[in-house]
């Protein structure tokens, strides 16, 4: 069963209707029902093509957070092979909100490295909700000296509302491991590569994005605080989450405007969870080009061309003071 | 040689003196132990309070008088930046906000930097404002600190930076976030250059700020009693649903738990960098002849 969200109900009004049309024709009733079903599922399409047309960032907040939009596993199903996963940060912890290791994209070997949300309820605690701890991006820097010292290029894969803000984690430094998984990053010998695959959520997300290439998926948000946790700073309620969300600019749209993500990903129609195959095709077909455009280059120019798009970053907004 | 008397007070007035008008209460109430402090009192003791020993916020002037030799030190001027590159407004607008705080403090932004000696060694100190809408870092911070190990690796000096932030600046949105990484590599160009880089942390540190430049120093050093870490508390609460233990994210927490190299107190602060910048310049041991 599919998961609708608040402003999908006309189109699971439509979805609903076409179903039980399917369902009559599979019991065998004689009436004619093709034609009804195919105008119906034209219909549906239109609403989908209108509705998703005109997203609000609000509206992008919910659809990025999609319990069925694809996941890192989803993501290495369909872009990888001969996944090898690699685990522990060697100094603590194994952290299953961020997963990472060898693998194959187009054949040759890279390292991936990404958040996992988990896809049911057990499955999301046990990801702590893609929420990782020091010993998650610990792990991560392991993975990126692992890369550079092989040659490997870096993809890494953000989904997460933020690093978890528990007692242990800042027990045990959250916030230098961060720090350091920004840094590392930064510093690689080797090009890189990340995808904003829904929630980009503020340093959590930023300790595995700072890469040569920044892409981000059509529907996917990237923010320096929730919408929610803005909302009740700013406007000291969480219900003006929608106005937090329209002021903070966090749609991948916004973001290519203001230049600081370098592509955006198209989502298919009715967003990435209604057909992840060809939002994962899509995201392949991209990377693969993005890599190819600086696979050539020595590291020198890589790091020198990676450090000086992030700090070129904001210096050309309008009005200055 | 009584060293508040004879360093820190002819320094202080000069750095009172300079203040456009009187403070509205004459005596300040401790933020820990509520004890009330004559306001002249308070400020001759570097904003710590002689009953518990608390030590109380203070603004880059202050900061920067009595971290260089003699009290003497050259600014150097804030970059420019876009100013309200989002045309945020919340319950109010961010150009509102701003005005406001520049008008309170002064000040252009949250971090002001300057060059003078330390312990007659050459240095770059940036400091992070508090009262500048929390110390919040947005692009202006970012270019400061981006500005600050520029001037340092021109100068061939360390940089040395004092932290204090409650967190982002949310006005600026993704623009704010964009100051971890950017941060991130001031820090990495001074460390290119072999250059000493020493964060001291002081109350409070949380948030982007932490997660970045922050936590990247050769040497971390905290103020006594400094809230430092990535969740504020409130936040982390919530989560847990349970209180959190006493101490919890303070410097001494924060040093028994690996974070931090040394908690120094405000009154040792510049004898502590003068020596570790000697001892990482390969220097002659400093020599404090006003002390
Ligand atoms: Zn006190």
């Amino acid at each position: 069963m599919m998961t609708f969200l608040d402003f999908e109900k006309p189109i699971a009004e439509l979805e609903g209707r076409i179903r039980d049309l399917k369902k009559l024709s599979s019991e065998g009733a004689s009436l004619d029902l093709e034609e009804d079903v195919g105008r119906l599922e034209a219909k549906r399409d239109k609403l989908l093509r209108a509705t998703y047309a005109k997203l609000g960032p609000a509206q992008k907040t919910k659809v990025a957070r999609h319990p069925e939009r694809p996941h890192l596993r989803d993501i290495i199903a369909a872009l990888f092979t001969d996944f090898m996963p690699l685990a522990g940060d060697r100094g603590f912890a194994e952290d299953p909100a961020i997963q990472g290791g060898f693998a194959r994209f187009d054949g040759e070997s890279v390292i991936v490295i990404g958040h996992e949300k988990g896809a049911d309820t057990q499955d999301r605690i046990a990801h702590n909700f893609g929420m990782a701890r020091p010993e998650g991006y610990r792990k991560a820097v392991r993975l990126m000296d692992l890369a550079e010292r092989f040659h490997l290029p870096v993809l890494t894969f953000i989904d997460t509302p933020g690093a978890y803000p528990g007692l242990g984690a800042e027990e045990r430094g959250q916030a230098e491991a961060i720090a350091r998984s920004t840094e590392r990053m930064l510093a690689l010998e080797v090009p890189s590569i990340a995808t904003i695959v829904g929630e980009g959520g503020s340093g959590g997300a930023v300790a595995l994005a700072a890469a040569d290439r920044v892409l981000m998926f059509e529907h996917a948000i990237y923010s320096v605080i929730s919408p929610e946790g803005c909302a009740s700073i700013l406007w000291r309620t969480a219900e003006k989450a929608d106005t937090a969300a329209e002021a903070l600019k966090i749609t991948a749209q916004d973001l290519e405007r203001l230049g600081v993500i370098d592509a955006v990903v198209p989502e298919p129609l009715g967003g990435a969870h209604r057909d992840p195959a060809t939002a994962l095709a899509t995201l392949s077909q991209t990377i693969a080009d993005q890599l190819k455009a600086i696979a050539g280059l020595d590291a020198l120019t890589l790091k020198a061309a990676r450090r000086e798009k992030f700090l070129e970053m904001g210096r050309h907004l309008d009005g200055r003071r | 040689m009584n060293w508040l008397k004879d360093y820190v007070r002819p320094r202080i007035q000069r750095v009172i003196r300079r203040k456009r008008e009187a403070p509205d209460n004459l005596w300040h109430k401790c933020g820990e132990c509520g004890q009330l402090v004559y306001h002249k009192e308070f400020a001759a003791r570097l904003n710590v309070c002689p009953n518990c020993g608390h030590h109380g916020r203070i603004a880059p002037e202050l900061r920067f008088a009595i971290t260089f030799d003699d009290g003497r030190y050259e600014k150097i001027a804030p970059p420019e930046v876009a100013r309200d590159p989002l045309r945020f407004k919340d319950t109010k607008r961010y150009t509102d906000r701003l005005k406001q705080a520049q008008h309170k403090t002064g000040a252009k932004d949250a971090m002001e930097v300057a060059t003078g000696t330390i312990g007659g060694q050459e240095a770059v100190v940036a400091v992070q404002n508090f009262f500048f809408m929390g110390g919040s870092m947005g692009l202006a911070v970012g270019e400061a600190l981006i500005r600050a190990a520029e001037e340092a690796v021109a100068r061939g000096a360390p940089l040395v930076v004092f932290t204090a932030a409650g967190g982002a600046r949310m006005q600026e949105g993704i623009l704010s976030l964009m100051q971890m990484p950017r941060t991130t590599i001031a820090v990495q160009m001074v460390k290119e250059a072999g250059l000493p880089y020493i964060v001291v942390l002081t109350d409070p540190t949380t948030g982007g700020v932490t997660a970045s430049f922050a936590m990247l120093g050769d040497v971390q050093i905290a103020e006594p009693g400094a809230l430092i870490g990535f969740a504020g508390p409130r936040v982390i609460e919530q989560t847990i649903r349970e209180k959190l233990p006493e101490g919890f994210q303070r410097a001494e927490y924060l040093l028994e738990h690996g974070m931090l190299d040394m908690v120094v107190p405000r009154s040792e602060l510049r004898e502590t960098l003068a020596r570790l910048i000697a001892h990482m310049t390969r220097s002659a041991e400093p020599v404090f002849g006003d002390r």
